[in-house]
């Protein structure tokens, strides 16, 4: 027996018109995906202030050396922001960051210090990093614990671990190899420092990784319906493991760059960058409940954090107003995107 | 010989017995509507097909042969394809990339997968040409209609040769016009000899798509009958028990 009505036959009366070519969903142009950007709007806004400071301050900000130390400046944070990115896509956190930074400096310290090689400071140093994320990985995928829990923990334990490894006491004694490890993160090329070319060259890979490649498309996936990406066969728990290994690597890359500029390890490297990192990635546009991010934002947001706080320093203001501004402008970031989401809705 | 045969399916939850010695058969190209109140045990039934998990007891025989499923992709990869109640869609994703999530055609270049956009996309597009869905490859999952995201769930499920779809109530959050859709979408399905399994507590649905019907009650199955020998009365009758049993 037929049902009531014909569901199937009714609707076809109402034409040929369909309701999306009225209300028309329009597929986004690659102007409309531009503008819609956070990361255009924050290249915008750096551009802006780049130009006014130069307009102010001819002669202090545009000058190559306040270039060269800006850029060096926001590149070990962007460096960690661009690792940190990976987390946040899936939905997770990194607090963790600073410390593994700190664990990693004492880590090259003690190796040179001992009179190894400058490359197995750096492998040693590498594989610290990676280790501390491998546990946060581990801890965060397999066991399913909340990644701020675990990365809090790992923040406080790496913290703890680097002042033991140091016998809390400073580290410039890096024997035969130091002048080999300093030159590679005090080192400059074409006018420009080492760790700014670093900065870069991760950018662009983790950038490419992120947008071509399956296991970057399955970040995105998990940030965005971690049980769906589960149930299409996505390995889920691998793929977050991985994420913290990656951003506990960068954290340890940005170490290694920076105990190599400033000649010296100190277990307090890295305090509070975690901080700084998160903002840089926000104010890229990442989306802290995971599913949206970019490695070009997380550089941009990194860019715009030390312009900011190197405008104020040229102005004159206090530097105590840091924190200030830059609480501001991570709220903006976040209202920024609430809006764009709206319209999006 | 029939794609899906059940035989004597039961499945516990410790002391909730949610399926009992449940029988079911399916041919190429049959629509199944599967019936029953709420907790009656449907989507346990749906999820035990598709490897979600095992039965208590019981065997699934597929084309003959019986199979184990330890989790969903084992079942997926027997040529089972489900449609989830709540679509399993990622809103951040493309239709393409929800498409071909967890099976994209990529480049292997050590140690990464390069993803190979065009030939993904163009895949999708031709699913979407197939089953007359205006949905577009590239439109984000986030800005589509209900109608819309129901044929990137079941574009999803023809990227493979599937011989059998479960379908988890697919009209159950979406509007007039877009239920019709769906509809279509799955006597699409159907005439491309896919076997189907339907959820749906709407009794229209049912008899507009469905060959037969099984009501299931409280885990049993208590009736089975071609749609063209029932009706909508009975059928209510069955599931609430005013019928005993068909
Ligand atoms: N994972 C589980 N653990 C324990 N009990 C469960 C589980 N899944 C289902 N049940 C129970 O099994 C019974 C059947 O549930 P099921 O979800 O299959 O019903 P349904 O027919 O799909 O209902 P609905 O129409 O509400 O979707 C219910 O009593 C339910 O509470
Ligand atoms: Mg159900």
């Amino acid at each position: 027996m037929p049902p009531e009505n014909d569901a199937g036959g009714s609707h076809r009366d109402i034409g040929d018109v369909r309701i999306e070519d009225v209300v028309s969903i329009k597929e986004q142009t690659a102007f409309e995906k531009l503008i819609s950007s956070q990361a255009f709007w924050v290249t915008v806004a750096l551009a802006v202030i780049i130009a006014v400071m130069s307009y102010l301050q001819p002669d202090v900000f545009s000058s190559e050396a306040n270039f060269y130390n800006m850029t060096r400046n926001f590149s070990y944070i962007g460096i960690m922001a661009v690792g940190m990115v990976a987390v946040i896509i899936t939905g997770g956190i990194d607090l963790s960051v600073g410390s593994i930074m700190g664990v990693t400096g004492v880590v090259c310290g003690v190796l040179l210090e001992g009179g190894n090689a400058w490359y197995v400071a750096v492998v040693g140093g590498l594989l610290t990093g990676m280790f501390a994320g491998f546990i946060n990985g581990l801890l965060i995928a397999y066991a399913g614990l909340s990644a701020f829990v675990v990365t809090l923990g790992m923040m406080s334990f790496g913290r703890s671990i680097a002042i033991v490894l140091s016998q809390n006491r400073m580290i410039y004694d890096f024997g035969p190899d130091g002048p080999a490890f300093k030159i590679i993160g005090g080192g400059q090329m074409l006018g420009l420092s080492n760790i700014f070319w670093a900065l870069i060259i991760l950018a662009v890979v983790i950038g490419v990784i992120l947008r071509f490649t399956t296991w970057g498309r399955h970040l995105y996936a998990i940030g965005g319906n971690e049980q769906a990406a589960r149930l299409t066969g996505v390995p889920v728990n691998r793929v977050k493991a991985q994420a913290y290994i990656l951003s506990g690597l960068t954290a340890a890359i940005a170490a290694i760059l920076v105990v190599g500029w400033q000649g010296s390890a100190i277990n307090a490297l890295g305090t509070t960058y975690e901080l700084r990192v998160i903002a840089s990635t926000v104010i890229g546009g990442a989306n802290l409940m995971g599913g949206e991010g970019g490695a070009y934002g997380a550089v941009i947001g990194a860019a715009l954090l030390e312009v900011i706080r190197n405008s104020l320093l040229m102005q004159g203001i206090d530097s105590n107003w840091q924190g200030a501004f830059v609480g501001v402008f991570i709220v903006l970031a976040v209202l920024l995107e609430k809006i764009r989401g709206r319209k999006r809705a | 010989m029939p794609v899906l045969s059940l035989r004597k399916i039961s499945k516990n939850f410790g002391a909730i017995k949610a399926l009992t010695e449940v029988d079911l058969e399916l041919e190429p190209g049959e629509v199944l509507g599967l019936m029953g109140d709420n907790g009656a045990g449907k989507s346990t039934l749906i999820k035990i097909i598709a490897g979600n998990f095992p039965p208590t007891t019981g065997e699934i025989v597929l084309e003959g042969k019986p199979v184990h499923f330890h989790k969903p992709i084992d079942a997926r990869a027997k040529g089972i394809e489900v449609v989830y109640q709540d679509l399993a869609l990622c809103d951040n994703l493309t239709a393409t990339g929800n498409i071909f999530l967890g099976r994209e055609i990529a480049t292997r270049i050590w140690p990464f997968r390069f993803l190979t956009s065009k030939a993904m996309s163009d895949r999708a597009g031709e699913l979407f040409g197939e089953l007359k869905s205006e949905t577009r490859p590239q439109d984000l999952v986030r800005r589509m209609s209900g109608g819309q995201r129901q044929a990137v769930a079941i574009s999803r499920t023809m990227l493979s040769e599937a011989k059998l779809v479960l379908m988890d109530e697919p009209t159950a959050a979406i509007s007039v016009r877009q239920v019709a859709e769906v509809l279509d979408l799955i006597r699409r399905l159907k005439d491309r000899g896919i076997a189907i399994v339907l959820i749906s507590h709407r009794m229209p649905d049912v008899f507009a798509v469905a060959d037969r019907v099984a009501v299931l009650r409280r885990g049993r199955k208590v009736a089975e009958k071609p749609t063209s020998q029932s009706s909508p009365e009975e059928i209510t009758g069955l599931i609430t028990g005013a019928i005993h049993a068909a």
